[in-house]
């Protein structure tokens, strides 16, 4: 049985760590919102973007697509770009994502394909180096970077599309979590090259654009660049449910500190009790025998 | 009053103007075109360079774009921009910096293809620079 000296230490102990989750969890809350207003003003142009290149798409005929929309015409080698944060204490968050990778990557072994794996954010490459080690070629940390900026899924899309353009894969996919709400990420798996075109909805409009220099050399510049705002929505919707799960994981472990405080005060309570109970049987009976 | 129409110009981290506008001076690649209601539908990429808008009320504000797209149609001209400031608020060291990787990405073009292309766009930046900021 543990002394009531030790008890009292073992609450304070709690109680110490209860502030941490809870400092934790509100500073979670703060980026959260920060991180979610993010995505939002990040919305609108991803939103036009997907116009506009829904309207120029559909003004080049597939011959004439740019290798990046096309396709290689093969489908042998798989380039898997994997999201996930770079802290832990997020609950299953980052698991999740890697989780998910790892079925991808394990089915397209199955299939007999070729897998190259780049994995942005330090713990998927924590998770991922055990499995598939050889398999990752390159890694990328944004750890350094508070804000998550253009520039940062640029630089990330300028290197995907390099290894594209030297014939390192055929196909590549961006495994990210969406940000569905506070509680809820989901584990999504998406391809990005080749790259799927929305269809215009009203294709008969009868705009008919004029194209300055021409539409070949604008949907040139405009596929690379909508990677890079794909890239950039899957990191700003990663940053946000990074947010979100550990919030509800600090809130979790706030609540179990909680209760565990409780309990531990009752235990020290009634030991209390029971050795001032203890302390007058021995008085009482030492008056008694006199 | 010339008729106006909706502007908007938005970069990727956020939507920066969105309001009715008479003309838009916008930086084709092409050449500088001015935008006013009822143009024919127009598209073009843009190269870095000054926006100037002129509202609806009569005000004029500018911005400094590095690159985009803008999607021109009789109602509306959408700017992508590739990322945009208020010319007011553009940092010099960040333009010095940028025609720095420019020139960067331009001695280590692999082919002469990518090379042309390095140098068109670090002329155009320092085109850029000698407008802004009178030496």
């Amino acid at each position: 049985m543990a002394s009531l000296k030790d008890l009292r230490n073992r609450i304070a102990s709690v109680k110490a760590t209860q502030k941490i989750t809870k400092a934790m969890q509100m500073v979670a809350a703060a980026k959260l919102r920060r991180a979610q207003e993010a995505a939002e003003a990040a919305r609108p142009y991803a939103e036009r973007m997907g116009a506009v290149l829904a309207n120029v798409a559909g003004s080049i005929s597939g011959a004439d697509a740019p290798p990046l929309m096309a396709g290689t015409g093969q489908d042998d080698v798989h380039l898997v770009v994997v999201c996930t944060a770079d802290r832990g204490l997020a609950g299953s968050f980052n698991s999740q994502i890697a989780r998910l990778a790892r079925e991808h990557i394990r089915k397209l072994q199955a299939d007999g394909k070729q897998v190259k794996i780049i994995t942005v954010g330090r713990k998927g490459y924590d998770q991922l180096r055990r499995d598939f080690g050889p398999l990752i070629i390159d890694r990328i940390e944004l750890r350094e970077v508070k804000q998550i900026g253009f520039a940062n899924a640029d630089a990330i899309a300028k290197k995907v599309i390099g290894l594209f353009e030297e014939g390192q894969f055929d196909v590549c996919t961006l495994i990210y979590s969406r940000f569905k709400s506070v509680i809820s990420q989901i584990p999504t798996a998406q391809q990005i090259i080749p790259a799927a075109v929305p269809q215009a909805e009203s294709a008969g409009e009868g705009a008919i654009y004029e194209y300055e220099p021409n539409a070949g050399a604008i949907l040139a510049d405009l596929i690379p660049r909508n990677i890079a705002v794909q890239i950039f929505r899957a990191l700003l919707e990663n940053a946000a449910g990074e947010m979100g799960a550990k919030m509800t994981a600090m809130d979790n472990a706030t609540r179990n500190a909680g209760e565990m405080i409780n309990k531990l005060t009752i235990t020290y309570n009634r030991q209390r009790q029971a050795q001032i109970t203890k302390e007058l049987i021995e008085i009482i009976s030492g008056a008694e025998a006199l | 009053m010339a008729k106006s129409f909706t502007f908007e110009l938005v970069s990727p981290e956020r939507l920066l103007l969105s309001e009715e506008v008479e003309q838009v001076v916008i930086p084709g690649t092409e050449g500088e075109m001015t935008v006013m209601a009822d143009h024919a539908p127009t598209m073009t990429s843009i190269k870095p360079g000054v926006i100037t808008v002129v509202q609806a009320g009569g005000g004029r504000e500018q911005f400094v774009v590095f690159g985009g797209f803008a999607d021109i149609t009789p109602d509306g001209c959408r700017l992508l921009a590739e990322s945009a400031t208020r010319i007011a608020d553009l940092d010099p060291t960040d333009l010095a910096r940028r025609i720095e990787e420019a020139r960067a990405e331009m001695e280590g073009a692999r082919d002469h293809e990518t090379r042309t292309k390095a140098e068109e766009f670090l002329g155009q930046l320092t085109t850029l620079q000698g407008a802004l900021l009178p030496a």
